[in-house]
């Protein structure tokens, strides 16, 4: 079940608002497609990344894929659980799997994002 | 006119692969299941226990007559000939300017019969080739079943006594590399203990109409005891850690069996022509231009094919697969380098991405089962 409270976008990462701070991860959907994650490449903390830059790299046991920044900000935080334990995408993307904490520049971004039924339509039609 | 349509062929079992909820990708111009439950689940599995794999998209051709021996020692770089009934070989079928034309086993059905099992993608390039290479001899004919034929392996330390109960195949007879006529489920079947993963398993081969029989049959009895279905993502997976080179990655028309490794299936001493053999002895005695190594990833990050091989700012050669090892829990990969530069223990950089990652050259196979440890000490 998609969780309903974030925002999505069209590159399959999702959202969570708190304040300014915006954590990212990447959907469920996504982590079912890429099959199993082994490896996670992050950002480093204090770096400033712009909306829909490439800011780090998940590798499945097939392929590679880029994460994108959803927003632009400052990185304040990486889930640094993932450099051991990168299958935490696949078995709980929107919980334990979380990728990074950016400290959001400029909420006007936020407007781009999908919501929760945007997003479901998304992938029902990929 | 009836036009051609050139759309991807589906095995007998796609019905199967479908309800077992299978994620589906071409290959080798067929729809072939990627993964059932997950790569690194279906890996375990093959490893620890058993897994079931649908291989009908391979070719299988068979070559028969009283020529047939002669023949295909003209038309490969092994020596069929040699071959006891009943006993199979890896070999090649090179191009006369001796690049790879495929990887192939033989086996020796009867004096005069032979099965030879192709990659499904160079199916109709073998067997066009295998036709052209057998013209002018009279007492030889090429039989093309590949679709007619369907293919289940099971591969793992549980293989045996899954498929024993099913068969009246004595298997403990039946060394690796054997093949011997029997039933399967009451399918008329060839049964070769042959395989691409690394461990001890067994390849059925039956008609088509037959495959799914015996596929229900090898999984329900498996089921159990912890077989599991595989896909093509973990058969890739296994194959890399068991050092085994796969069309298109290490081996190719570019590529001459010496530099992959394997001069060992290149028959130089035989009697007669072979197609390839001048370009082949030429490139034994100039020696290889290229050494086929395995590297394991020091750094962090996953070598994968195309990614370049450096020592300092030289490029010394590329990736050819790279995975990260379920068994070992390191990123793994082939890669072909400068023959200089192809001792193990030789650090080099592997450019993924923006970064140079550190790994080592070490040697093939990064894994061996534990039976065969134990088989080369007796």
């Amino acid at each position: 079940m998609l969780p309903q409270d974030l925002r999505y976008t069209k590159e399959h990462e999702w959202v969570r608002i708190e304040g300014d701070l915006a954590t990212v991860g990447i959907t469920d959907f996504a982590a079912e497609q890429l099959g199993d994650v082994v490896f996670v490449e992050l950002p480093e903390v204090g770096r400033t990344v712009a909306q829909s830059a490439a800011v780090g790299v998940i590798e499945s046991v097939k392929a590679v894929s880029d994460l994108f920044a959803p927003v632009s900000g400052d990185v304040v935080a990486t889930n640094t659980e993932l450099a051991t334990k990168p299958e935490l995408l696949n078995s709980d993307p929107y919980g334990q799997g979380w990728m990074l904490r950016i400290r959001l520049a400029d909420r006007t971004a936020l407007d781009g994002l999908l919501d929760a039924a945007a997003y479901e339509a998304l992938t029902r039609e990929s | 006119m009836a036009q051609v349509h050139d759309v991807p062929l589906a095995t007998p079992l796609s019905d199967r692969h479908q309800a077992l909820g299978a994620r589906i990708v071409e290959f080798g111009g067929w729809l072939m299941p990627l993964q059932y439950a997950g790569i690194l689940e279906e890996h375990r599995a093959v490893r620890s226990r058993a897994g079931v794999f649908d291989l009908s998209h391979m070719g299988e051709l068979f070559v028969e007559g009283t020529d047939a021996a002669a023949a295909l020692g003209y038309a490969l770089t092994t020596e069929p000939a040699s071959l006891k009934v009943g006993r199979a070989h890896y070999s090649m079928i090179c191009f006369p300017e001796g690049g790879v034309l495929d990887d192939l086993i033989v086996y020796r059905l009867a004096e005069e019969r032979f099965m030879i099992v192709a990659n499904a993608s160079n199916a109709g390039a073998v067997s066009d080739a295998l036709a052209e290479r057998l013209v002018g001899r009279r007492h030889v004919v090429l039989d093309d079943r590949s679709l007619a034929t369907g293919l289940v392996a099971i591969q793992g330390p549980l293989a045996a006594a899954i498929l024993a109960p099913l068969t009246d195949v004595a298997l403990a007879d039946l060394r690796h590399y054997g093949i011997a006529e029997g039933n399967v489920a009451d399918v008329p079947a060839l049964v070769a203990r042959t395989g691409y993963t690394g461990e001890d398993g067994f390849e059925v081969i039956v008609d088509v109409a037959a495959t799914g029989t015996v596929w229900d049959a090898i999984l329900d009895a498996g089921k159990p005891m912890g077989a599991v279905p595989v896909g093509l993502g973990a058969r890739d997976t296994l194959r890399l850690e068991a050092g085994m080179p796969l069309y298109g990655h290490e081996l190719g028309p570019d590529t001459t069996p010496f530099e992959a490794g394997l001069g060992r299936v290149v028959k130089l001493a035989k009697e007669g022509d072979f197609v390839g053999r001048a370009a082949l002895e030429k490139a034994s005695a100039e020696g290889p231009r290229k050494l086929l190594v395995g590297l394991v990833v020091r750094g962090r990050g996953i070598a994968r094919q195309g990614y370049g091989v450096f020592i300092d700012d030289r490029r010394i050669g590329v990736v050819t697969s790279g995975t990260q090892s379920p068994t070992l829990g390191l990123p793994i990969a082939m890669a072909y380098v400068t023959p200089s530069e192809a001792q193990p223990g030789t650090i080099v950089g592997v450019g993924i991405r923006d970064q140079r990652v550190q790994a080592e050259v070490v040697p093939l196979p990064f894994y061996r089962r534990p039976a065969e440890t134990t088989d080369a000490r007796a």
